[in-house]
């Protein structure tokens, strides 16, 4: 397997091998939708990294031999193991095809985001969606490669480690894939669930957003405006617009940087209503394509061009649906339903 | 008041206002409050009476709840509720519901309703052509009826055919006909209402579980029909632009004309012109038989008895068709989102289970609305307008003698009153002398419609009376919308912001202009393009303004309403069911309507709006 897959070529299918992330944006770049472009550093990419570093230390053992409880040993073991990936030098071949890719990404030097991918179903859980890193703005081939190397090294956290070792995981199945991607410098950016976070309806979108990069929503900085639109009538049900002091936007040296939001603009919606109808045609897009809700990251370009950044199944209705029991069964007849318009409330 | 203790006034301390004491006591006593009322939960009928009743209109009233009221409780046997007692006070009717509590009698009755209710849903489609046989057969019997009138001498004829019945006779039979025929007609608007909103809720609850975050609006399109009766008036309009045009006559239909300058000149341009108005003519009858309120007050006119609301709607019509524009509805693509619509919600239903009940009920409210939708056309709009025309005519002939000053006198008279007035005139005609009435009438007449002046101004409680914990009548949660929830809502309106009004969400969309309120059909004229309208009530007849105007208030309907269904197809925001928005938003006030939240905020009152104008 090579080192590095571009997106037009991986799917969800490809999840072994480019990590839920990398397929995911594979996936909805076969869709036709939009994404801002770019590779994954395969898990053999990875592999051949690791396996030098096996190969002068061995590294799975000691993993696995970690107690879960005990915090000292797992705190020294993470700073040692992190140091050495940070340490051991980038198979040459691994170094020269990520080079490539970025120089065929980045023809004009643009910047990219570089975001860890995992390989397991489970680290999709919550639990671990904290875990895995995302570098924004990097600006040049060398801090990319850092970045990779710093993705890989997330895996030896110290949260990391405990719930693999929690969960008993083996080791050897431990892997990791990194998206390299192109930034968009984002006009605004949000996150889009393609049902009801609060009631599971799957007839509205929820739509939030902020000024500048998706990050200050998503780590939770900046409180987004939020709409609910109708999935099938695009109707705009709700508006809440708050006050957004600041955004996050590129810094001079590479990274993000926070900025205060003029006072015109922090109470100002940061979508229109066709901006807002558009996105809404993406998610019905994807949630098509994927036949389940969706949460999506979304980010709106300075040209208004919309492009996503993720998209996974929504996990927590979706659980609550295979419980459920049907809203109403039918009847023999339809009319006999109106009983229960008629017949009164039962008690 | 405290927040614990919050309740309506209760009836008995609601006082008649002084000097209109005697107009209230006019009013039939079966309607005046009684003190074991106090016991009871009383809603204002501001839906349907949002203005104070004239005498004579409560017949509206009476017929109404005479019916509804039979057929809910004994022709169909609903189980849990039976009719709707009604009452008035400073010319404001308020309604209480009778409900059927007693577990055994609620389950006596639905087997009864059984037998009789689900008659109809199985055989609706025939029922309903049935329906509308006997409605075209009252409204024909109501047009064969003789305008009232006493000749001098009795015609020669009575004597050589031997008819042997005198003209004076033919008042009092007429007007009798006519009041029967009002009665009846009420009787057949509420055969089927019930159960077709019956139907419609049971769907509608549905969605309302499925889906629990969608909006009124978006069930009442996946309903909607597209060929209603309530959408042939505007279409007529339509069409009567397309033929001006046609014919070569559309240079007389100007924003300035004069209408009957235009119809007598029509009248002389040779053969296009005559042509012109023979078609008017055959719209006219039935189309233009619709009144521009929902004809539950004798003053809600039809088209027919004033041009000006469909004339208004001529100039931009034949203006958007020269311009090559298509102004005709387009019928298969509006059938084709309703289905696409209801196709894609049933998509999103995780079961199968679920997916067949879906089937059914949309079947079923499809199947029922044709009947909601197309009734009212018949009875509100249609029956009505003959109905208070031909008092009219009596009130005519009774100011011809001296009664009253104006026709329109008429309807400050009773029902009972009118006839006692047709009485006394039918026997100073046989006797030879003077009737009594002229020197009875004009007094009282002149104390009621200041009594109704009075009143106009005064604010009316919602409700009156001991708040229920549930609203469990579906008569009253279908027809008036009332849930606890909204009582609440009254009972906390003192705390709400002044400057914001809120109601039923009818179409989606936020505008911000000028509010134009308008009282009555003679001021659509004050309309400018781009004011938004605040009325009463707006219904269908009002759309062909809707060309005009950047969104829509009104006082009543909910979301299901005609006028919400036609705003939707207009693509307008329009909030309804405001109760007040007539009387709390100034003309020429800049406010903002959100059609998809149901609000309507006043930004800014008249002199500041001017203000920032020329700021």
């Amino acid at each position: 397997m090579e080192a590095v897959a571009w997106f037009a070529d991986v799917g969800i299918k490809d999840r072994p091998t480019v990590g839920g992330k990398g397929g995911s944006l594979g996936e909805l770049t076969q869709a036709g939708i939009t994404v801002p472009p770019g590779f994954v550093v395969t898990v053999a990419a990875f592999e051949q990294f690791l396996s030098a570093l096996e190969a002068r230390e061995p590294i799975r053992p000691q993993v696995e031999a970690l107690d879960p409880q005990d915090l000292g040993a797992a705190t020294k073991l993470s700073e040692n193991l992190r140091a050495r990936v940070m340490d051991e030098p980038m198979p040459a071949e691994v170094q020269e095809a990520l080079k490539a890719a970025h120089a065929q990404l980045c023809e004009d030097g643009q910047p990219v985001a570089v975001r860890s991918s995992a390989t397991t179903e489970d680290a999709e859980d919550a639990s671990f969606a904290g875990l895995q890193d995302t570098f924004l703005w990097v600006l040049d081939a060398e801090t990319m490669l850092d970045r990779v190397r710093e993705c890989w090294a997330s895996l030896y956290s110290v949260e990391s480690m405990t719930y693999r070792r929690k969960q008993d995981f083996p080791e050897d199945g431990v892997a990791m894939a990194v998206v390299v991607q192109r930034m968009v410098d984002a006009k605004c950016a949000g996150v889009m669930f393609t049902r009801s976070p609060t009631s599971g309806d799957k007839s509205v979108i929820t739509i939030e957003g902020a000024w500048g990069l998706g990050s200050s929503v998503v780590s939770g900085e900046v409180t987004p405006d939020k709409w609910v639109v109708g999935k099938i009538t695009g109707e705009i049900s709700s508006r809440e617009i708050s006050d957004k002091h600041a955004r996050q936007v590129p810094a001079d040296g590479g990274g993000i940087v926070e900025v205060e939001n003029e006072a015109d603009r922090r109470n100002a919606p940061c979508l229109t209503d066709d901006e807002l109808l558009a996105l809404r045609e993406v998610g019905r897009k994807v949630e098509r394509h994927y036949g389940k809700p969706q949460d999506i990251e979304w980010a709106l370009d300075e040209d208004g061009q919309i492009l996503l950044l993720q998209s996974r199944p929504e996990t927590v209705w979706a659980m609550k649906d295979a419980e459920s029991a049907p809203v109403k069964k039918p009847e023999g007849k339809a009319y006999n339903h109106v009983m229960s318009i008629f017949g009164g409330r039962k008690a | 008041m405290s927040d614990t203790a919050k309740s309506f006034p209760l009836p008995s301390s609601l006082k008649v206002t002084p000097g209109t004491e005697e107009a209230q006591a006019a009013y039939p006593y079966y309607c005046q409050f009684q003190p074991g009322d106090d016991e009871r939960f009383w809603f204002y009928n501001s839906m349907h009476f949002p203005e104070p009743m004239h005498h004579f209109d409560m017949i509206t009233a009476e017929a109404a709840y005479c019916a509804l009221g039979a057929f809910n409780t004994r022709v169909h046997v609903l189980p849990t509720t039976k009719g709707i007692d009604h009452r008035i006070i400073n010319g404001r009717v308020f309604i209480g519901g009778v409900p059927v509590t007693d577990p055994e009698e609620v389950e006596a009755r639905a087997a009864e309703f059984q037998q009789r209710g689900f008659y109809y849903y199985e055989h609706w489609e025939k029922l309903y052509d049935q329906w509308k046989d006997k409605m075209k057969a009252l409204i024909a019997e109501a047009q064969d009826l003789p305008k009232p009138h006493l000749p001098d001498l009795e015609p020669i004829e009575t004597t050589h055919s031997g008819k042997g019945v005198a003209a004076n006779h033919a008042l009092i039979e007429t007007y009798r006909k006519q009041l029967n025929g009002y009665y009846q007609m009420w009787h057949h608007h509420f055969e089927f209402l019930l159960l077709g909103y019956g139907a419609y809720l049971t769907f509608f609850d549905f969605c309302k579980t499925a889906f629990p975050e969608i909006s009124d609006q978006a069930i009442s399109r996946m309903v909607a029909g597209m060929e209603a009766e309530i959408f042939k008036p505007d279409e007529e309009v339509k069409r009567l632009a397309r033929r001006a045009v046609e014919l070569g006559v559309d240079q007389h239909f100007t924003p300035e004309m004069d209408i009957d300058n235009v119809l007598a000149d029509l009248d002389t341009v040779g053969n296009s012109g005559r042509e012109w108005l023979g078609e008017l003519e055959k719209s006219r009858n039935p189309w233009f038989n619709v009144n521009v309120g929902d004809g539950f007050y004798h003053y809600h006119r039809s088209w027919n008895d004033d041009l000006s609301m469909p004339f208004a709607a001529l100039p931009g019509y034949i203006e958007k068709i020269k311009a090559g524009e298509n102004i005709e509805r387009p019928m298969d693509k509006l059938v084709e989102e309703r289905d696409q619509m209801v196709a894609d919600y049933r998509e999103l239903l995780d079961t199968k289970e679920d997916k067949a009940t879906y089937d059914q009920l949309i079947e079923l409210a499809h199947r029922v609305f044709p009947y909601v939708e197309g009734h009212k056309f018949y009875c509100e709009h249609w029956y009505t307008n003959l109905f208070f025309n031909k008092i009219r005519e009596y009130g005519a002939l009774l100011r011809d003698h001296g009664f009253f000053e104006k026709e329109e006198d008429v309807f400050h008279l009773t029902h009972y009153e009118l006839e006692s007035a047709i009485v006394d005139l039918m026997l100073s005609w046989s006797s030879g002398s003077e009737p009594l009435g002229p020197s009875r009438w004009p007094a009282i007449v002149r104390q009621r419609q200041a009594a109704i002046e009075t009143w106009a101004g005064e604010t009316v409680p919602p409700a009156l009376g001991v708040v229920p914990d549930v609203i469990d009548d579906p008569a009253i949660v279908m027809l008036w919308g009332i849930t606890r929830e909204n009582l609440d809502a009254w009972l906390s309106d003192g705390e709400a912001d002044p400057n914001e009004l809120k109601g039923f969400a009818a179409c989606n969309g936020v505008v911000e202009g000028t509010a134009r309120v308008i009282k009555s059909v003679k001021e659509i004229d004050r309309i400018q393009s781009g004011d938004i309208l605040v009325c009463q009530v707006t219904n269908p007849t009002w759309s062909p303004l809707f060309q005009k105007i950047s969104a829509a208030v009104s006082d009543i309907g909910g979301s299901m309403s005609h006028m919400a269904i036609v705003a939707r197809e207009y693509d307008l925001p329009a909030v309804v069911g405001t109760g007040n928005a007539s009387q709390k938003i100034p003309d020429g006030a800049t406010i903002r309507v959100d059609g998809g939240k149901g609000t309507v905020t006043i930004l800014a009152h008249p002199a500041e709006a001017r203000e920032l104008e020329e700021a």
